[in-house]
């Protein structure tokens, strides 16, 4: 019982600690975020255009990505965290933050509403990822900056 | 001896303005100069989506891109540019401009009242656009809606609101040729080549400028820093493509799906809504110029400042 008590309470410890770290670099953060995003969508696009075989695990792990970033970016963007690293953020977040946070919300919906659909079935997979990646770009299209 | 001096200077002066005025004529295509023409709407279809047409002149904000009552403002180093009504409107459009008026503004940045049209219309592409090919454009967008209201002028500091002056920039940087296809190359390649160099105008966007606003040849297509300060656009060479297949270009041009399972952004979300409704075999041919594109790396961007 001590023993179990030390590992919950250092558990506790750890996330509290990562969460502060985060918090203290946003811009590492979501872009760490952001870059796990993209390796699970290249998963389930290879999946989708058959070239690798459907894995319902991997299309799950996918989502469960997803709804992770949706949960956290709302805290991501302050504005102590602008620029920095290789930031991609607009300065439109910022001059329209409650648009901004709409579309984050409206990715959290979509994620979550698509969940069971990608691990029923491909065809489930195909719909669902459509649906998540067009709210992946209706954000990005105004709110990240392309790069050179 | 004074008199003397101050007559040679007012007479260089005259002279000076004179060659100036003279160098300076806006080019136009005389009716005389276009042959018997049907127009094809068809391919006048293809021209406008290979053109974007719409990604300039369509009313801002609002979904349909036959709607080309203009409105949007474009920032640019040399001011901002607001696009004006190319609807077929008789009073506030060009439903009453003759097919050589249109030939006029699009292949010689000419206006059908004789001044210079300024480069923020890319006319330096347009220019290698077959005639026929523009013909068929103006019939097709003819039978768009017309859309009434006239767009405000240019907001642009002096010296860039003299017009005039264009005609210097554009013996500097128009060869006034149509395009030529590359007998060594494939018919698809020369598609390819003549809609990105011509109508597509993509190098517009994928290049970078001179102080002049001119593209830096020796660089075209290696990208650069977004006109409106924010962000950059990609080098569109082997430089940066090398990885991707000419099915990987087409479809992303279809789309808008990136190899990599990710979406383009900014402009190119609206250039995608244009060459998404072109026919197959036209991005294909898109995609293999684009593929053929010698490697060239790019003018490095600006060092952040951190603000």
């Amino acid at each position: 019982m001590k023993i179990a008590a030390t590992f919950a309470a250092a558990a506790v410890v750890a996330l509290t600690v990562t969460s502060v770290v985060a918090q203290s670099d946003p811009v590492a953060t979501r872009e760490k975020l952001m870059k796990e995003n993209g390796r699970q969508a290249v998963i389930v696009v290879h999946m989708m255009k058959g070239q690798a075989p459907y894995d319902a695990g991997a299309a799950d792990a996918a989502f469960a990505q997803w709804a992770d970033t949706a949960r956290k970016l709302p805290s991501l963007f302050p504005d102590s965290a602008k620029t920095g690293g290789d930031n991609r953020a607009s300065p439109k977040i910022w001059e329209n933050k409650k648009d901004f946070e709409a579309k984050i919300a409206d990715f959290a919906k979509v994620v979550a509403d698509n969940r069971d659909k990608a691990k029923s079935s491909l065809d489930g997979l195909k719909v669902a990822v459509a649906a998540v990646g067009k709210s992946c770009s209706d954000c990005h299209k105004d709110y990240r900056l392309s790069k050179q | 001896m004074l008199r003397k001096l101050i007559l040679l200077a007012v007479a260089v002066l005259v002279l000076g303005i004179g060659a100036f005025w003279i160098l300076t004529i806006p080019a136009t295509v005389p009716a005389n100069a276009l042959p018997p023409h049907t127009p094809n709407l068809t391919n006048g279809r293809e021209m406008f989506f290979a053109g974007g047409c719409a990604s300039c002149h369509a009313v801002p904000k609002q979904k349909d891109h036959t709607r080309l009552g203009g409105g949007l403002a474009l920032r640019s180093p040399f001011g901002t540019f607001y696009v004006p009504n190319i609807s077929p409107d008789m009073k506030d459009g060009i439903g009453a401009w003759t097919e050589a008026q249109f030939v006029s503004a699009l292949t010689k940045g000419t206006s059908p009242e004789g001044y210079h049209y300024y480069p923020a219309l890319p006319y330096t592409s347009y220019q290698h656009m077959r005639i026929g090919d523009v013909r068929d454009l103006f019939a097709y967008i003819k039978t768009l809606p017309p859309v009434s209201g006239r767009v405000r002028g240019h907001d642009l500091p002096f010296p860039f609101n003299i017009r005039r002056t264009l005609g210097l920039w554009k013996l500097l940087f128009l060869d006034g040729k149509p395009f030529e296809p590359d007998p060594a190359k494939p018919a698809q390649w020369n598609r390819g080549a003549y809609l990105v160099n011509g109508p597509g105008h993509c190098a517009e966007c994928h290049s970078p400028r001179n102080a002049l606003g001119a593209i830096i040849e020796s660089k075209r297509f290696t990208g650069g820093p977004s006109p409106d300060g924010q962000g950059g656009i990609p080098n569109i060479t082997q430089f940066k493509l090398k990885d991707w297949s000419v099915a990987d270009i087409a479809e992303t041009l279809k789309s808008g799906m990136t190899p990599d399972a990710d979406s383009v952004g900014g402009g190119m979300v609206e250039v995608v809504s244009n060459t998404g409704q072109m026919t197959e075999a036209d991005r294909a041919a898109i995609a293999a110029y684009i593929k053929s594109l010698p490697a060239v790396e790019g003018v490095a961007p600006p060092k952040k400042t951190g603000k």
